[in-house]
């Protein structure tokens, strides 16, 4: 167990708006490991969006104020992968060394850990699995595998459920293809990608699909959805483990 | 919303189930040869920093290498020409062809053979010649398939990827024997015999290269068939076609290079020629071209060279490992770029190499998952540079960057396209606006999630393939503040 007491929760829009169970359970992990978790009213979006569609000027501006919004010294605690791999590493770009802000959002960035990387490296967390066997596969957003290794954290993660296994759906490491406003600009292109991923998933025996990222379980749930081949949909890591580990912790 | 040329091309692609599988399981086939080459983390890590790092040691001297490699190249007895656009390398290639010709009885019969290169495709090569009346003849065979089907290289290292075998096998009926039969050695076969009676009566072969030695003056050309080979000791010209930044400054560094070349482009640890030039024939020598002429071209690459952040592309060998491991590449295969290099590099490139209309959305068609950049031997950061096309596209990286342009002469041509719009820039606008202002931000997602059943069901694009966006009845914010556990950071600033 480690001495980390206070921890911001960085919750994204996509959670915000689209899971906020995910932020709860989230926070009910974090409490039962006596954190104290702030969540600042000011926090929106992370700037993400209009940076990859090539406006870094809207995006700074939009991270500028999530710089503001975190004023203590604590880690910001992120619940998607590929916004934490934003504000860790791309608001360098935003704040280059000329900017005046330039120190403040390396210190900034210095301060993000995604959230199953805060469970197993800084929380080192033991995890006792409550729930009935399932088989499970695990879905990785790319920016996360590549820039945050939020993958293997989450394998760390679900290796220590005893009654859950982690199967492996062929093209596991490919794209969901939700890109942002790529899923919008190229839509042909999108959807094949996020068809071809559905049919991996539905090709598997897995009774749930887990995902520390929510952009890509929102590509790939509305794509479920849609083809209406599974009952499968996607869920937040937060929840599964909170539903394992947790099953009767009320909110507090 | 009308479909520009680069997406009916994807869509077409997209619906053609065979054209799929191809491409898939060409795909998967290399990346797996790939794989089981740099199966060892460590030493992957380890040779591609040195790769890298020789590339872009080189890039730093490159006006200085390319100086010394002119002056050692020349002391071998090759004549170097410095082309600065592709017209101007057509037009060096036609006078070389004619002093050649010029000498020797004509041959109607295909008097240049080509071995692979795709800076001539780059420079449009076989076009131009046709256009003068000079048939040049591809001797890679899958240059040779894509020749015959009078089309253009969809992958740079398997250029006929996108063929069968039967399309093979009826190109080869019309053009070559005469006969269907569609067995792969026999089609090789046949090949091998017709292109043997070119090469015997050819007078100028041309070829690429893949690295040239500044140091010893030396011209590297690797391949499988034997066909490179042929056409550049066969022939009694041998051109050889380069873009400027293949220079390295040593012959001690290619073997890293070539190692992660041929293990990143084809799984193989290495390739059954390598070839390396250092010279026309000698007096005592019984076979060799007579003359060896090494064309640099430019087209574009200073231009990139000049920008710190562009210079790392020109870093790029070539392997093609980029378009095998992308997802956007597998499905919409190579013609659908309109490029002379596609997938992911081709994206990087093309805004600077070539005119094509496409050239300027294709940073835009990649949902930036990295794993281009993640396979590159060489560490070119392909995400990262998309990112500064798309930001090129909006005015954004000049607008911000302003200073440190003027400060450069020659620098990248900035893209622009009609997709770019005022009105996108409005929404982003309006986004930023929303995003900076938490009480707006917490009363619009309210709205959003109060009206929710009144949101559209249909989104252009999301909904034609997924099911609509339905938002949660509370968000996340509304939720914990419900529970009174909104934290206020000005509050914790006082
Ligand atoms: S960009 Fe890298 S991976 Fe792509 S062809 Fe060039 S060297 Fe190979």
């Amino acid at each position: 167990m480690t001495s980390i007491n206070n921890i911001y929760l960085y919750g994204t829009c996509t959670i915000d708006l689209f899971f906020p169970e995910a932020g709860i359970d989230a926070i009910t992990l974090f409490e039962a490991h006596r954190i104290q978790v702030h969540f600042p009213s000011e926090q929106t979006c992370c700037g993400q969006p209009a940076y990859t569609s090539g406006y870094p000027e809207q995006a700074r501006q939009v991270a500028l104020s999530q710089l503001a919004a975190f004023p203590e010294n604590w880690p910001i605690v992120v619940l998607s992968g590929s916004c934490a791999g934003m504000m860790k590493h791309h608001y360098q770009h935003l704040f280059p060394e000329d900017h005046p802000q330039h120190i403040q959002a390396r210190q900034f960035s210095q301060r993000i850990i995604e959230f199953s990387e805060f469970l197993h490296h800084h929380l080192k967390i033991t995890l006792t699995d409550y729930g009935q066997p399932v088989q499970v596969a695990l879905h990785t957003a790319c920016s996360a595998r590549r820039e945050m290794a939020t993958l293997q954290s989450s394998q760390q993660l679900l290796s220590q459920l005893n009654n859950v296994s982690v199967v492996s759906p062929p093209y596991e490491e490919e794209c969901c293809g939700f890109g942002g406003t790529f899923s919008v600009k190229f839509s042909n292109i999108s959807g094949a990608m996020v068809n071809d991923k559905c049919s991996a998933l539905e090709a598997v025996n897995i009774q749930h699909l887990i995902s520390a990222d929510c952009a890509c379980l929102l590509n790939i749930n509305g794509c479920l959805a849609k083809r209406q081949k599974t009952s499968l949909q996607g869920e937040h890591i937060a929840s599964f483990l909170r539903h394992r580990c947790l099953p009767n912790k009320p909110y507090p | 919303m009308t479909l520009s040329q680069f997406e009916a091309r994807a869509s077409s692609v997209l619906q053609n189930v065979d054209l799929q599988h191809s491409y898939r399981d060409a795909m998967d086939y290399l990346v797996e040869r790939r794989q089981q080459q740099f199966n060892d983390p460590d030493e992957w890590y380890t040779l591609r920093k040195i790769g890298s790092s020789i590339k872009t040691k080189a890039l730093s001297r490159l006006p200085e290498l390319l100086l010394q490699l002119e002056a050692t190249l020349n002391n071998n007895g090759i004549q170097v020409h410095w082309a600065e656009t592709p017209d101007e390398a057509n037009q060096i290639i036609l006078q070389l062809i004619k002093e050649t010709t010029a000498s020797t009885p004509p041959d109607a019969h295909a008097p240049v053979v080509k071995g692979k290169t795709m800076v001539s495709e780059e420079i449009h090569l076989n076009q131009f010649l046709t256009q003068q009346g000079i048939p040049c003849l591809e001797t890679d065979m899958g240059e040779f398939i894509v020749q015959l089907a009078n089309e253009t290289p969809s992958h740079i290292i398997m250029p006929a990827i996108h063929k069968s075998k039967a399309d093979i096998a009826q190109l080869f009926k019309s053009h070559v024997s005469g006969q269907y039969q569609d067995d792969v050695d026999t089609l090789i076969q046949q090949a091998r015999q017709h292109l043997r009676q070119r090469f015997q009566k050819a007078t100028v072969g041309i070829s690429g290269v893949n690295f040239a030695v500044a140091e010893t003056g030396t011209i590297v050309l690797v391949e499988n068939e034997g066909n490179g080979r042929m056409c550049t000791t066969l022939p009694q010209t041998h051109i050889a076609l380069m873009g400027i930044e293949k220079v390295i400054a040593s012959l001690t560094e290619l073997p890293p290079l070539l190692s992660l070349l041929t293990r990143s482009a084809t799984g193989q640890s290495i390739t059954t020629y390598i070839n390396m030039i250092s010279g026309p024939r000698s007096a005592e020598e019984k076979d060799g071209p007579e003359q060896v002429h090494v064309i640099l071209l430019d087209n574009g690459r200073s231009r990139l060279w000049e920008d710190p952040t562009f210079r790392d592309v020109l870093r790029c060998i070539r392997c093609g490992a980029c378009m095998n491991h992308c997802p956007v590449y597998a499905r919409v295969g190579g013609h659908t770029y309109g490029t002379t290099y596609p997938g992911p590099i081709g994206k990087i490139l093309a805004p600077q190499l070539e005119t094509q209309s496409s050239a300027s959305e294709l940073p835009f068609a990649s949902s930036l998952c990295g794993a281009c950049g993640e396979v590159c031997p060489v560490k070119i950061p392909i995400p990262q540079l998309l990112l500064r096309w798309r930001q090129e596209a909006t005015g954004q990286y000049r607008s911000y960057h302003g200073s440190h342009f003027s400060a450069t002469h020659n620098q990248p041509t900035p893209i622009t396209g009609q997709r770019y719009s005022r009105w996108e820039h409005l929404i982003w606008k309006t986004w930023s606006w929303l995003n900076c202002h938490p009480m707006l931000y917490h009363f619009m997602t309210y709205l959003v999630t109060k009206c929710r059943v009144l949101l559209p069901r249909r989104l252009s694009g999301w909904t034609s393939y997924r099911a609509s966006l339905v938002p949660a009845s509370n968000t996340l914010h509304q939720r914990l503040k419900t529970h009174q556990r909104h934290t206020t950071s000005s509050k914790k600033q006082a």
